[in-house]
């Protein structure tokens, strides 16, 4: 199995714990990542101001994912969902696929439709299969609970991304929290927005969005939150002390990526998954699993 | 009190004619949208129906100059239970785009182009960066703007071409 990694804009520069433990996983389940330099920024920060010019940076990206001709599987839900969108707008839009191709041609890129894109945690369910990840688990996380945060663009909009889960009723993420043999806990704001999207407009909402959900599970007390996009992060770990301070709240909600559980269960160290440097540290699983 | 002397009978059809706009034709009104948003449980002002019924009143600069356009957290619920297909998600995109052309678009946003055009990327690599990655064995990632600068016909400041 080989996919083109889209490692976008945030994750290869504050979110490392991720990369590591995503290409350690990739590595242990027999996925094949290949790097290009060319691919950086998906479109999406301007897209609220400038779609036109957002739509012509994904189409960018995605034109240069085909001359590889393997799946652009993304590490952050909003880059993921935005080249899949702009492949689903210009694979059904032949007058903004040419618009497109104007802009692209003094590059010497060219859009064609065909690339499938896909986050790289559908892509680990689809391709290597849940039952072929748990039959690789050889460390138990039994004992410990993790909530599953899905966020939004890892779900919707459905027409684009769906098949695997329903926006409704999530439950990839929980299924993959299982096969490492924890709990994947529900709980009543499991479907939340984390509010990163308003950051930049308003601090005090975006904290307030993501402070009912941290608060909630501060409450239910779990081992860890569990992350698959790197902008839910910088709200629920990152923002996570801020919140607090405004809430007035003591909040010691420890967040993980996916990725890092799923490396513990393939036998990989803490170290390995970079949990040294998760901000709101796992204490419980890093003193369970170090050497 | 809307006067509807003030308003702009055609900025609906402006709204419709940007992409992801058009789905505004389908709203009819029953703010499913609004019953779901999680920024307007949290700002009750921010009101998804609200801004699409003062668009089709063709409140032109009430709608492009007011900040709550810019509170959309795009999280497509709003999307997803609307039983008309509008898609308010992207029709407040086509809005937005319409302020920004306006002058109305927040400051940030003059600042993600110029990142953009500078780093080809939204956050700067340097060499700090790249020694971080290579104490965990993670490979270089590189600042290659220069694609950036064509589509967005930005021109590096004088000075910051070479290095960085």
């Amino acid at each position: 199995m080989k996919a083109l990694l889209f490692l976008g804009c945030t994750v290869p520069v504050r979110n490392l714990n991720y990369e590591l433990s995503a290409r350690q996983v990739c590595e242990a389940l027999g996925v094949e990542l290949v790097d290009d330099p060319e691919l950086a920024c998906c479109g999406y920060p301007l897209k609220g101001s400038d779609q036109a010019h957002a739509l012509v940076i994904a189409a960018r990206a995605l034109a240069q994912a085909r001359a590889h001709c393997l799946p652009l599987v993304a590490l952050c839900s909003a880059c993921a969902g935005t080249l899949a969108e702009a492949e689903h707008h210009l694979s059904h839009d032949p007058e903004a696929a040419a618009m497109v191709n104007q802009e692209l041609e003094p590059l010497g890129l060219t859009y064609e439709p065909g690339v499938r894109v896909t986050h790289l945690v559908r892509y680990l369910i689809s391709e290597v299969g849940l039952e072929a990840i748990k039959a690789k688990m050889t460390q138990s996380l039994e004992g410990f609970s993790f909530a599953p945060h899905y966020g939004c663009h890892y779900l919707k909009p459905a027409e684009v991304i769906g098949g695997l889960d329903d926006p409704e009723n999530p439950q990839s993420l929980a299924q993959l929290i299982e096969a490492t043999g924890a709990t994947a806990v529900n709980h009543p704001r499991l479907k939340d927005c984390c509010g990163g999207g308003v950051l930049g407009a308003d601090e005090e909402l975006a904290g307030a969005m993501a402070g009912a959900k941290l608060a909630e599970l501060n409450e239910l007390g779990v081992t860890a939150m569990v992350m698959v996009c790197p902008f839910c992060n910088v709200m629920y770990e990152g923002q996570q002390k801020a919140i607090a301070k405004r809430m007035d709240l003591k909040l010691k909600v420890p967040v993980v990526y996916l990725t890092q559980l799923l490396g513990l269960g393939l036998g990989l160290s803490p170290d390995q998954v970079g949990l040294k440097l998760n901000r709101v540290k796992p204490k419980e699983l890093i003193k369970a699993f170090k050497e | 009190m809307v006067r509807l002397n003030d308003c702009d009978p055609g900025f609906k059809h402006q709204v419709a004619a940007e992409p992801g706009g058009e789905g505004i034709r389908m709203c009819f009104g029953c703010a499913a949208c609004s019953a779901r948003c999680p920024v307007g449980a949290n700002r009750p002002e921010y009101d998804p129906r609200r801004i699409i019924r003062s668009t089709l009143l063709g409140r032109r600069e009430e709608v492009l100059a007011s900040p709550l356009i810019w509170l959309c957290s795009s999280c497509y619920s709003c999307s997803e239970v609307c039983p008309q297909g509008v898609r308010f998600t992207d029709v407040l995109t086509a809005i937005k785009n319409l302020a920004a052309r306006e002058g109305h678009a927040p400051p940030s946003a003059r600042v993600t182009a110029e990142l953009l055009a500078k780093q080809g990327r939204l956050l700067e690599v340097t060499e700090f960066e790249n020694d971080k990655r290579a104490d965990l064995g993670l490979p270089p990632v590189e600042q290659r703007p220069s694609d950036f600068q064509a589509i967005l016909g930005i021109e590096p400041e004088a000075g910051e071409g070479e290095g960085a």
